[in-house]
């Protein structure tokens, strides 16, 4: 049994009256790959927030690798290896493709390994053509393949992806897969999506969250199964 | 790669060098001087906002906080090497202390404008209340709006009879602006220059990259408080007086104004907007028809308007327009011969 590489316990975050996550309890073992489904406003995104220190959770709290890192700041959880893409792309718009993930590589590796490190990634997720082009200029799915270069150029042992197919052609989403599929064989990957097809290919668990709390954790198939699950997000959805 | 880069720093010193002996020939060394000056200054400010995206509406206070310990300390110690450094550090840990109270205290861009601003009227309302006997610092009196004049101005290291005014003053001077210029540049490139920019452009990510944004911008704080301090300290030579009016609003204000008009972001930009609004003050002085202040404030309103970007990226612009054509072609043609070897 792999071991428990994120765990988080009564994770609770109010904005004021609103409960955007609920006293969740999660785990997540080493290099598991799981999806997080739920309606609009269901609290994924603040959860994912909470794991990074963009946001300080009201209480519980949150374990990576056994150690707490519950009120750490945010450079200080990604410099453990976190990576995480967030829903709005969070990019460097005034500067190129490769001084994108050369800074986010040098992070963790000295500047010769950095620029080995840089063209690697480029070459892998297929951003040759526009490496030199300020990321301010590219399209929405080219933004999002820069985006989750970032992430990748420091080899993070847990990744949070936050809709990383959104608003992509089908083409550019069968190339995320792929990748995705490459970083779950070092990392552990939770992702959050809407898209069921994109789910049913990259994910076995899935964690359905509803209105802040997780309403039910199992296998894909039986969770689109599942007559709660379709009640508050399928029904909704279709 | 290496080649190519001591190629050009050998042009780059080719041209300050020509330059530097061919502007004393169309004007007088001493209304040159303070542009240099001033373009130091400029540069300070175009370092920490227009790569590190830190808008300081208090650089006055560090060119001021320089000046003052210049005269301060020369009064006191006389040969003017160890004045010299103490008004590059003072400047230097006073703004490392500023910028670590602002950015560790998460403060945003407004209140840090507004923090700066009133750091700067301090130093103004302060120093002009200290005409009073009372307030000497060892044998130096602050003077009150009066100033501090007769201080030891700037000598060769280890000489303090040998003077250095006048011309040579001129040639210290460009000479430091060159070494400070080509010191900024090294470090804009260095990967602390580079995770700066990347924090101008989005904190967020930069600190999701694991970078610590507070401690990296209090850095770059510092360093731009220790080039406007040493701007001060040479001020402080060339004026052979310091008064409380180098830590006013006008000052402040026409630091920022240099920057936009020179181009923001630029590493020429600043310095070149300095020296050239610089120059253009000192004609208005010379008549009274026109007041400086409305013709600074029309020529910022004018380049907002029609330059937003200021006159470097401008004249990139216009140059790649005509240049240009050439360089493009190239990427293309790489990619079809990538094309071919994948086919
Ligand atoms: N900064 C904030 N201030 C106040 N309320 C917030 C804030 N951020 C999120 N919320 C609220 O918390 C709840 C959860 O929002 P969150 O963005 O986490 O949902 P989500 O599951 O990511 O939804 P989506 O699928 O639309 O992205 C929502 O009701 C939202 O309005
Ligand atoms: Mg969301």
């Amino acid at each position: 049994m792999a071991e428990t590489v994120l765990e988080t316990m009564g994770l609770t975050m109010r904005f004021g009256g609103v409960t955007a996550c609920d006293a969740v309890n999660f785990k997540l073992k080493a290099r598991e790959l799981r999806c997080l489904i739920g309606p609009n406003g269901a609290g994924k995104s603040t959860f994912f927030k909470c794991l990074t220190g963009l946001l300080r959770p009201t209480s519980g709290h949150v374990l990576m690798q056994g150690e707490e890192t519950t009120d750490w700041q945010t450079h200080e959880i990604a410099s453990l290896g976190v990576g995480i893409k967030t829903q709005v792309p969070s990019v460097l718009d005034g500067v190129s493709v490769r001084e994108n993930i050369w800074l986010a590589a040098r992070r963790f590796f000295p500047t010769k390994e950095a620029n080995d490190k840089a063209a690697d990634i480029i070459d892998r997720l297929s951003l040759n053509d526009i490496a030199k082009s300020e990321v301010g200029r590219l399209a929405h799915g080219e933004r999002q393949r820069v985006e989750l270069g970032i992430v990748a150029a420091g080899d993070p042992w847990l990744v949070l992806l936050d809709e990383p197919a959104a608003g992509m052609t089908s083409e550019d989403v069968e190339r995320m897969i792929g990748i995705i599929h490459e970083m779950a064989r070092r990392a552990a990957v939770i992702i959050v999506e809407h898209d069921m097809q994109f789910i049913r290919s990259v994910a076995t668990t899935v964690t359905v969250f509803h209105q802040g709390a997780i309403l039910m954790e199992d296998h894909v198939e039986k969770v689109m199964a599942d007559e709660t699950v379709r009640n508050v997000y399928l029904g909704k959805k279709a | 790669m290496r080649d190519f880069s001591i190629q050009r720093l050998v042009i780059s010193l080719a041209i300050a060098a020509v330059v530097m002996l061919l502007l004393p020939l169309g004007m007088n060394t001493f209304v040159l001087t303070p542009l240099l000056i001033y373009g130091l200054l400029g540069m300070s400010l175009g370092l920490i906002w227009g790569f590190g995206g830190i808008l300081c509406f208090g650089q006055a206070a560090f060119f001021g906080l320089g000046a003052y310990v210049y005269a301060i300390s020369a009064i006191n110690i006389g040969e003017s090497t160890f004045p010299m450094l103490l008004a590059i550090l003072i400047p230097a840990v006073f703004a490392a202390i500023l910028g670590a109270m602002m950015f560790y205290g998460r403060l945003g861009d407004v209140y840090l404008g507004v923090i700066t601003l009133v750091v700067t009227l301090i130093f103004f309302k302060f120093m002009n209340s200290t005409a009073g006997p009372e307030y000497v610092i060892g044998t130096a009196r602050l003077g009150g709006f009066n100033g501090i004049p007769g201080f030891q101005t700037l000598n060769v290291p280890g000489m303090a009879d040998e003077y250095i005014y006048g011309d040579s003053l001129y040639y210290v001077t460009f000479v430091i602006l060159v070494l400070v210029y080509w010191l900024v540049n090294g470090l804009l490139q260095s990967p602390f220059g580079r995770i700066a920019i990347a924090i101008r452009e989005n904190e967020q990510r930069a600190s999701l990259m694991g970078y610590d944004i507070r401690a990296r911008k209090t850095t770059l704080f510092a360093i731009g408080g220790a080039i406007a301090g040493l701007a001060g300290a040479l001020y402080a030579n060339w004026a052979e007086i310091v008064t409380p009016g180098l830590f006013s609003l006008g000052q402040t204000a026409e630091i920022i104004i240099w920057c936009i008009v020179g181009g923001l972001g630029t590493r020429l930009g600043p310095i070149l907007g300095a020296a050239g609004l610089g120059y253009l003050k000192f004609l208005l002085g010379q008549q009274a028809f026109l007041d400086n202040a409305i013709v600074m404030g029309l020529i910022l309103v004018l380049f907002v308007l029609f330059l937003p970007k200021g006159l470097i990226p401008a004249i990139e612009d216009i140059w790649s327009l005509s240049v240009g054509k050439r360089r493009r072609r190239r990427p293309a043609r790489r990619r079809k011969r990538r094309a071919l070897s994948n086919g």
